[in-house]
C-alpha cells in the first residue's frame, strides 16, 4: 500500500482529491464556440452573445439561445458593469490551487444586460461586501493562461 | 383520471449500515459491497434473491463506469427485465424509488433493488489514473464543460461555496436570522443522540455550539456542513399484492415528483426558489394530500440552507418564513415537526449516495415502526425530499404506510 493509499484507507472513498495537488490553477480551455469572449478578454472587452431570433442576452457562451434553441447567436461588445447577485466568502480554499487567494471573494456578478457570471471580487474588504452593490470588471490578464474577468466595487 | 402512482408499488425493506468517519470493516470492492447490500436488504424483506427481476443504481460501484446495471446483474446472477442508472447526485436515491414504483405498476418488473455504498475497497496494485471529469468532485473540469471553462478558474466548484451563495442570498431578501439556521443542526443532532448508527451519536450540540464552530464560506459554518463518512443503504420495492405476505409493513409510493433547471448556482433561475417546489407540488397532488398531513417529513440537508430552502419551498410554511417557521417548532424525533428524525444527514453523516438514500430509509423505518427510541406515535405518512448538485436537481416522495 503507498503512502497515499494508506492515507485514504480510513477516509470516505468516491470524494475524490480535489484537483492537482501541486496547486496549479485551473485555466479556462476555449472551445470553438466559446474563443471569441477569451478572445474579448484579452483585448480587455467584455463579448456577450444575444439570440437574434428572441433578442435573449447569454452567458456563458452557447451554440444555441437557452430560451428559443436558435442558433442565431451574434456577439456584442458590452460595459463590463453590474450588481453582486450573490457571493461568498471562502475562508477556506475550495481547492489547493486557490490557497492563495484565501479569504477569496467567489460572486455572481449580474451584468445591466441580465445575464450573470461567476468571477471573483478584487480590490475590497470582504467584510465590505453586499449583495446588490454597483460592481465593474478588471481585466486579469491571466499570467499563464487566459485572460479572466473579474470585478471591484464601482 | 388522476395521472400518477396507484400506489401500488410499496418498499417491503430496507438495510442501512452504520455511518463511520472511520471504517472498521473489510474493504471490499464496490460490486461486492452492491452484493452484500442486495444480500441484507433482501433477507430483510422476506423476498428470495432469484425473485429480483429489477434494480436501480446510482453512480458507479467503482469498477466500471459504463454498463454498470448489467455489471451488477452479472454479478449477482439476476435476469432483470428493468435496470435504471440513476444520475442526479443527492437526488439519486429518492429517483430511483420513485423509477423502481413507476416500473412495477407499468408491470415491468416486480422486484426491484435500490442500492447505494460508500465503504473503502482494497488498494489497488497500481494508483488509478485521475479522470478531469472528477478531479475537482463534482464539479467537471473536462475540456468543454462549462463549469471547467466558467466557474472552476474563479475557485467556484465543489459544494460548500455554492451553498453558501444560496445562503448569502437568501439572507439578504429575508432576513439575517442565523440562529434559526443553526437550529436546524442544534434539533436534528437531538435525533442523531436518539440513533447509535450516527456518526455524531453521543454528541449533542447548542445554537451557540453551531455557531461558534469555524466559518468556511460566509454565511455556513463547519457544523452547518455535513460530514463525509462511510456507508450504505439499500432498499427493496414490489407489489403491495407481494408485499402482503412479507415480514414488514408495507410502504406504499403514492406521489413523487422531481425537477431540474440547472447545474452550477450562477446559472440559476432564482437562488431563493428551488426546484423542490415543483417537485413537492407534484408529488402531494399525485398522493392526494397536502403538507398539513404528514406525520414527519425527512429532508435532504447536506447543508443547514439546504432544510431551510426545503422546508420553505415544500409547502410546509411561506416563502421567506422558513427562519420563523424553524423558530416556532422542535424539528427533532420528540418535536411537533418532526424532520430528519434519524439525525438527517448533518447528525447520521454523509456516506456518498447513500447519505440521500437515509432519508427514505429513516421514513421507511419509521412507518414500519421500526425506529426504536426515536419511534414516532404518528407514522403512517412521510413526505421525503432529496437534493442533487447544489440544489440543481431536487425530487420528492409520498410515502404511507399500508
Amino acid at each position: 500500500m503507498s503512502t497515499r493509499e494508506a492515507e485514504e484507507a480510513g477516509r470516505p472513498q468516491g470524494y475524490p482529491q480535489r484537483g492537482d495537488p501541486g496547486g496549479a490553477k485551473p485555466h479556462p480551455a476555449p472551445t470553438p464556440t466559446s474563443q471569441p469572449y477569451w478572445d474579448g478578454l484579452a483585448q480587455g472587452e467584455l463579448r456577450v452573445q444575444r439570440c437574434d431570433a428572441c433578442g435573449s442576452w447569454v452567458h456563458y457562451p452557447r451554440h444555441r439561445c437557452p430560451v428559443c434553441l436558435s442558433d442565431r447567436l451574434t456577439w456584442h461588445p458590452v460595459a463590463p458593469d453590474g450588481t453582486v447577485y450573490t457571493f461568498t466568502v471562502a475562508r477556506r480554499p475550495t481547492a489547493p490551487p486557490f490557497a492563495d487567494e484565501v479569504p477569496q471573494v467567489i460572486a455572481v456578478v449580474e451584468l445591466d444586460v441580465g445575464v450573470r457570471m461567476t468571477t471573483t471580487l478584487v480590490g475590497i474588504d470582504p467584510a465590505d461586501v453586499r449583495v446588490g452593490m454597483r460592481v465593474t470588471g478588471v481585466f486579469d490578464p491571466g499570467g499563464d493562461g487566459p485572460a479572466l474577468l473579474r470585478f471591484r466595487p464601482s | 383520471m388522476a395521472q400518477g402512482l396507484r400506489g401500488d408499488a410499496v418498499v417491503a425493506g430496507f438495510v442501512e449500515r452504520r455511518a463511520e468517519r472511520r471504517f472498521t470493516g473489510t474493504p471490499r470492492l464496490g460490486l461486492e459491497q452492491w452484493a452484500d447490500l442486495a444480500a441484507d436488504v433482501l433477507a430483510d424483506a422476506g423476498i428470495a434473491p432469484h425473485e429480483v427481476d429489477g434494480l436501480c443504481c446510482g453512480g458507479d460501484p467503482g469498477e466500471s463506469s459504463m454498463f454498470v446495471p448489467a455489471t451488477i446483474a452479472e454479478y449477482c446472477g439476476w435476469k432483470l427485465s428493468f435496470a435504471e442508472r440513476v444520475d442526479l447526485g443527492g437526488a439519486s436515491p429518492v429517483g430511483m424509488v420513485w423509477r423502481a414504483a413507476a416500473a412495477i405498476e407499468l408491470g415491468a418488473c416486480e422486484v426491484v433493488v435500490c442500492a447505494a455504498s460508500m465503504q473503502p475497497r482494497p488498494a489497488p496494485p497500481r494508483p488509478q489514473p485521475v479522470d478531469a471529469r472528477v478531479s475537482f468532485g463534482a464539479s467537471s473540469n473536462a475540456w468543454g464543460s462549462p463549469q471547467a471553462e466558467f466557474d472552476i478558474p474563479y475557485g467556484n466548484l465543489g459544494q460548500n461555496c455554492g451553498y453558501a451563495m444560496y445562503a448569502e442570498r437568501y439572507h439578504d431578501q429575508f432576513g439575517w436570522d442565523e440562529r434559526s439556521r443553526a437550529k436546524i443542526v442544534a434539533d436534528q443532532r437531538v435525533s442523531a443522540c436518539a440513533n447509535p448508527d450516527a456518526v455524531w451519536f453521543g454528541h449533542p450540540v447548542t445554537v451557540d455550539d453551531v455557531l461558534a464552530s469555524p466559518m468556511i464560506a460566509d454565511p455556513l459554518h463547519m457544523l452547518e456542513i455535513v460530514m463525509p463518512c462511510n456507508g450504505g443503504a439499500a432498499l427493496v420495492v414490489t407489489t403491495a399484492e407481494r408485499a402482503r405476505h412479507l415480514r414488514h409493513r408495507p410502504v406504499a409510493i403514492t406521489g413523487f415528483g422531481e425537477y431540474l433547471t440547472h447545474k452550477t448556482p450562477t446559472y440559476a433561475p432564482d437562488l431563493t426558489t428551488t426546484p423542490v417546489g415543483p417537485a413537492a407540488k407534484r408529488a402531494f397532488a399525485m398522493a392526494g394530500i397536502t403538507p398539513a398531513d404528514v406525520d414527519m417529513v425527512e429532508l435532504y440537508d447536506c447543508y443547514s440552507i439546504t432544510v431551510m430552502l426545503s422546508i420553505e419551498d415544500s409547502g410546509f410554511c411561506g416563502k421567506g418564513e422558513g427562519m420563523a417557521f424553524v423558530r416556532d417548532h422542535d424539528l427533532s424525533y420528540r418535536g411537533d415537526f418532526p424532520c430528519n428524525t434519524h439525525g438527517g444527514q448533518l447528525g447520521f453523516g454523509q456516506a456518498g449516495l447513500a447519505g440521500g438514500m437515509s432519508q427514505v430509509v429513516e421514513a421507511v423505518r419509521q412507518v414500519q415502526g421500526r425506529a426504536g427510541d426515536r419511534q414516532l406515535a404518528r407514522h403512517d405518512i412521510a413526505y421525503v425530499s432529496g437534493t442533487g448538485g447544489i440544489m440543481s436537481e431536487q425530487a420528492a416522495l409520498v410515502l404511507r404506510g399500508l
